[in-house]
């Protein structure tokens, strides 16, 4: 028997890599193969999802869908309401793509809105309300940071303190009380277009496309991937994976400090109970955009695109007249669907079901 | 290579209750078993001998059912089987026991030994009952002191042992199998573990026994069967009587995969790394060494000899507790890997999955880990600069594929431990530590790997090398030096030591350290 099987050891093992690395050398990869690919193909289903919720638009409301004007300006409502979570949204997913999770970005939304538009701050003028919120964000995200990067905490653990915490101090602040701002620059940014785009809109595009460049383009991008992928590789590779850390989650509080001036703008207010829930919404809308919630890999188009399907999905209902039951009930179906085409189509039908036992095992390290 | 099993008619008593022939595991890039015979009879110790990577791992979790064989025959009592899982396995009579034993360390004794199968009516556990049955099974063991409702994270090692020997006792097992299980105990506690296996042999239950000691293979074991590389290269051995030479030949015997690159005649060059005292309790202490520029310098020792704790602590993947680490003539802080590596050490660290690639990244992202900053302008990446680079570091090292923008995970074994050193010649490291380079690669690939390193020391780097394989310590490096339980116990030039040798120190551990401690007590 041992003598028999050497040569083929030698065929079946050419110069010791695996055969299938040969073949798809040889015979190209498909797209819709390729793993490389994934964040497009999905890209590309978001897009699908967009266009098959506005051909329902049309089929239920044909009377509105006809009025090209209403249609543009229906867009425009769907980008405003995407604006807020959005920013978030981009934090999240370099949060989630350094292998972390923040739970407490609802909370310190209201904290940075509450602390920006007391009567103190704002009597600093609309600078000093937009610097408040966003030092009071990258603060509490600083400190979410260090839980986690030298407290060891867990993400889950430091992050769910730090939103209860952190709506038990805005409403100490606030006394509980809706605070209204009397800022005339805060308060029209949120009516403000430019060339007919709403403003709060451009913000949401400018600081997605400001993300895609530090998550693809810079050393601090890089690292992030290393550090959600491997931490200990990333650790013996001489990155500073602690500080790193920190700083991923200054940035996650800094997209909150944003945000909490853009709701502060749609309501002219604000209050300890704004962003209800905005951290499940971030969460969901990175992980049907493509975002691995156990890091290392994910997209700012991704989780844009999740955002943008999330909002569509609102306004949809709205228009329809439909419950918000209902609504949610879809967005849980959508989150749910989003995650099992991820599994079958980001493994490859033959890893599926190897996970599932039916073929052989992968090796053991 | 191709010779034949040696096989002795040595008659074992009980009839056979497991019979393996000519199984056949193949991972990507690594054929682990190539035609594995295995012959294990009720009431015998049948124990499996071989060096790292020669498939013991791999045959045992074939045999729990955790690997399904790609060809060959398992005839388990008498037929044919094809285990779905672990837990059909476990179910058909063949109980598996870890090294890292598989507890739930926050259930109790009782709860652990059940876990699964509990006795119970109408959904209710009798917890009782269970008790009950796991004082009297522990009581069998001989360790009926240990209490049934203890929280198993309480137990020491020899403890938690005796808890996943009742588990399988409470399956009913037929075969146990026990990997290493030596290797937690205290030497008190494995004559304990030897008396135990002895009661349960006499009860006619087989016992696969997985050990790199020597010592207590004669001691408990009634036949042996030698693996090398994925293939049985003796069966059925005599334990007490094969002379240790033949065992030892039939372990290390010479193959392909041992073919070194001539030693320069140069002198190695002024020193690099000079490490003194060294020590972390419970890992090892006193340790002195040296490397210099050019030298490869080797270190030998069995598992749990505290080599490669040794290693890391140098590179400052752990704290030293004691001790120094210079680099050229300069003192490293303790513990930070960082300072390390930009002192000019670098370290291909022993799982090479889990502690050195991001495997769905590619190639190139890959080997430009340590010092992608550096090829930035104020922050911004710039991937074309890093992929040549890399692309000259792969054409250097002969990466298989040249296409650096592959992912990781698509490469086998040996060009994957190419890409991490690829990665530190990138990081222009001077002094390269390196544990167990050639785990999990196959053999025409270790030959190119053993060429890469010694390329890398004639360019002038320093290599401090760790392996399990001693002719692969021996062969690779210009001086060895022998751990055993955490102490260095012999340096010498490599040309001045016998595989034997290196054996014999490495190996004969437990007992003299044994009978040492005992005079000393």
């Amino acid at each position: 028997m041992s003598v028999s099987s050497e040569q083929k050891v030698e065929h079946a093992v050419p110069e010791g890599h695996a055969p299938h690395a040969a073949a798809e050398r040889a015979g190209g990869t498909s797209w819709w193969k390729d793993e490389a690919q994934e964040p497009l193909r999905r890209n590309l289903g978001l897009v699908g999802v967009l266009l098959a919720l506005f051909a329902i638009g049309a089929y239920i409301r044909p009377d509105l869908y006809s009025n090209a004007d209403w249609v543009v300006n229906n867009i425009m409502v769907i980008l405003t309401q995407a604006a807020a979570i959005g920013v978030v949204t981009v934090g999240m997913t370099f949060v989630i793509i350094g292998g972390g999770i923040d739970l407490s970005v609802g909370a310190l939304i209201a904290l940075s809105g509450v602390w920006a538009t007391t009567l103190a701050t704002q009597s600093f003028g609309t600078a000093g309300m937009i610097f408040t919120a966003i030092a009071v964000g990258i603060g509490a995200g600083l400190v979410n940071g260090a839980l986690v990067a030298y407290g060891r905490l867990v993400p889950f653990i430091a992050t769910l303190a730090m939103l209860v915490a952190a709506r038990g101090l805005a409403a100490q602040i606030s006394g509980k009380q809706t605070q209204i701002s009397t800022d005339q620059i805060i308060n029209s940014l949120a009516t403000t277009r430019w060339f007919g785009i709403p403003l709060l809109a451009i913000i949401l595009f400018v600081v997605a496309g400001l993300g895609w460049v530090l998550l693809n383009r810079t050393t601090f991008g890089r690292r992030t991937v290393a550090i959600g992928g491997n931490a200990e590789a990333a650790r013996l590779a001489g990155i500073n994976v602690r500080g790193h850390t920190m700083l991923l989650y200054a940035l996650s509080g800094l997209c909150c400090g944003i945000a909490a001036i853009m709701l502060t703008s749609l309501a002219t207010s604000s209050q300890a109970a704004a962003a209800e829930l905005y951290e499940l919404d971030a969460i969901a809308a990175a992980i049907i955009g493509g975002t691995l919630l156990s890091g290392g890999r994910g997209t700012i188009v991704g989780s844009l695109f999740g955002v943008i399907v999330f909002s569509a999905i609102t306004n949809l209902f709205a228009i329809a007249n439909l419950p918000t039951e209902v609504q949610n009930m879809v967005k849980g179906a959508i989150i749910v669907v989003a995650v099992l085409l991820q599994q079958v189509r980001f493994s490859s039908v033959t890893q599926f079901a190897r996970r599932h036992g039916l073929t052989r095992a992968k090796p053991q390290a | 290579m191709s010779e034949q099993p040696a096989t002795t008619a040595e008659a074992a008593t009980g009839e056979v209750v497991l019979r393996l022939s000519g199984v056949v595991k193949t991972f990507p890039g690594v054929r682990a078993l190539d035609g594995v015979e295995l012959e294990v009879r009720a009431g015998e110790v049948h124990c499996l001998l071989g060096q790292n990577g020669a498939g013991k791992s791999t045959l045992i979790k074939v045999l729990a059912g955790v690997h399904r064989p790609d060809e060959g025959d398992v005839q388990w009592l008498g037929e044919q089987v094809a285990f779905s899982g672990p837990q059909a396995a476990m179910k058909a009579g063949i109980a598996t026991i870890y090294q890292e034993l598989d507890l739930v360390d926050y259930l109790s004794v009782a709860e652990n030994i059940y876990l699964g199968h509990e006795p119970r009516s109408l959904g209710f556990v009798h917890k009782g009952q269970a008790a009950r049955q796991a004082r009297e099974l522990l009581g069998r063991l001989g360790h009926g002191e240990i209490p049934p409702h203890r929280l198993v994270k309480s137990l020491p090692a020899a403890g938690k042992q005796i808890v996943s020997m009742a588990r399988a006792l409470s399956h009913s097992a037929k075969l146990i199998i026990m990997d290493e299980p030596s290797a937690v105990l205290a030497h008190d506690e494995v004559g304990n573990l030897f008396r135990i296996i002895r009661e349960l042999t006499a009860q006619g239950i087989a016992v696969v026994y997985i050990s790199h000691r020597l010592e207590e293979i004669r001691e408990i074991g009634d036949r042996v069967t030698v693996l090398k590389d994925g293939r049985t290269s003796a069966v059925n051995l005599p334990a007490r009587t094969t002379p240790t030479r033949d065992l030892v030949s039939r372990m290390t015997g010479r193959s392909i995969e041992y073919v070194f690159p001539p030693r320069p005649d140069t002198e190695p060059g002024e020193k690099l790394l000079e490490v003194r005292g060294l020590g972390r309790s419970g890992e090892f202490a006193g340790v002195d060494l040296d490397v210099r520029s050019g030298e490869i310098v080797g270190i030998a020792g069995l598992v749990g000899s505290g080599r490669s704790e040794l290693l890391e602590t140098v590179f400052g993947a752990r704290v030293a507790e004691a001790g120094t680490v210079v680099m050229d003539g300069r003192r490293l802080p303790p513990g930070n890997v960082a300072a390390a590596v930009r002192a000019g050490l670098g370290m291909a660290p022993e799982e090479r999955k889990s502690q050195a690639l991001l495997l769905g990244q590619p190639i190139y992202r890959n080997m430009t880990l340590t010092n992608f900053s550096s090829y930035a302008t104020a922050g911004f990446t710039d991937t074309g600069k890093e992929q040549a680079e890399a692309m000259k570091v792969a054409n250097q090292l002969e990466l298989r594929p040249r296409d650096v923008r592959r992912a990781v995970r698509t490469l086998s074994g040996g060009n994957q431990q190419k890409v991490v050193v690829g990665r530190w010649l990138l990081g222009g490291t001077r002094l390269l530590l390196l544990d167990e380079p050639t785990r999990g690669v196959d053999v025409g690939a270790r030959a190119e790997l053993y060429q890469v390193i010694r390329d890398l020391a004639a360019n002038g780097v320093g290599v401090l090398l760790v392996s399990s394989e001693v002719p692969e310590v021996l062969g690779l490096s210009d001086r060895v030096l022998v751990m055993r339980e955490g102490r260095v116990v012999r340096t010498a030039p490599a040309s001045e030591l016998s595989e034997e040798d290196v054996l014999d120190l490495v190996m004969a551990g437990s007992l003299t350290a044994a009978t040492t401690e005992e005079v000393a007590a």
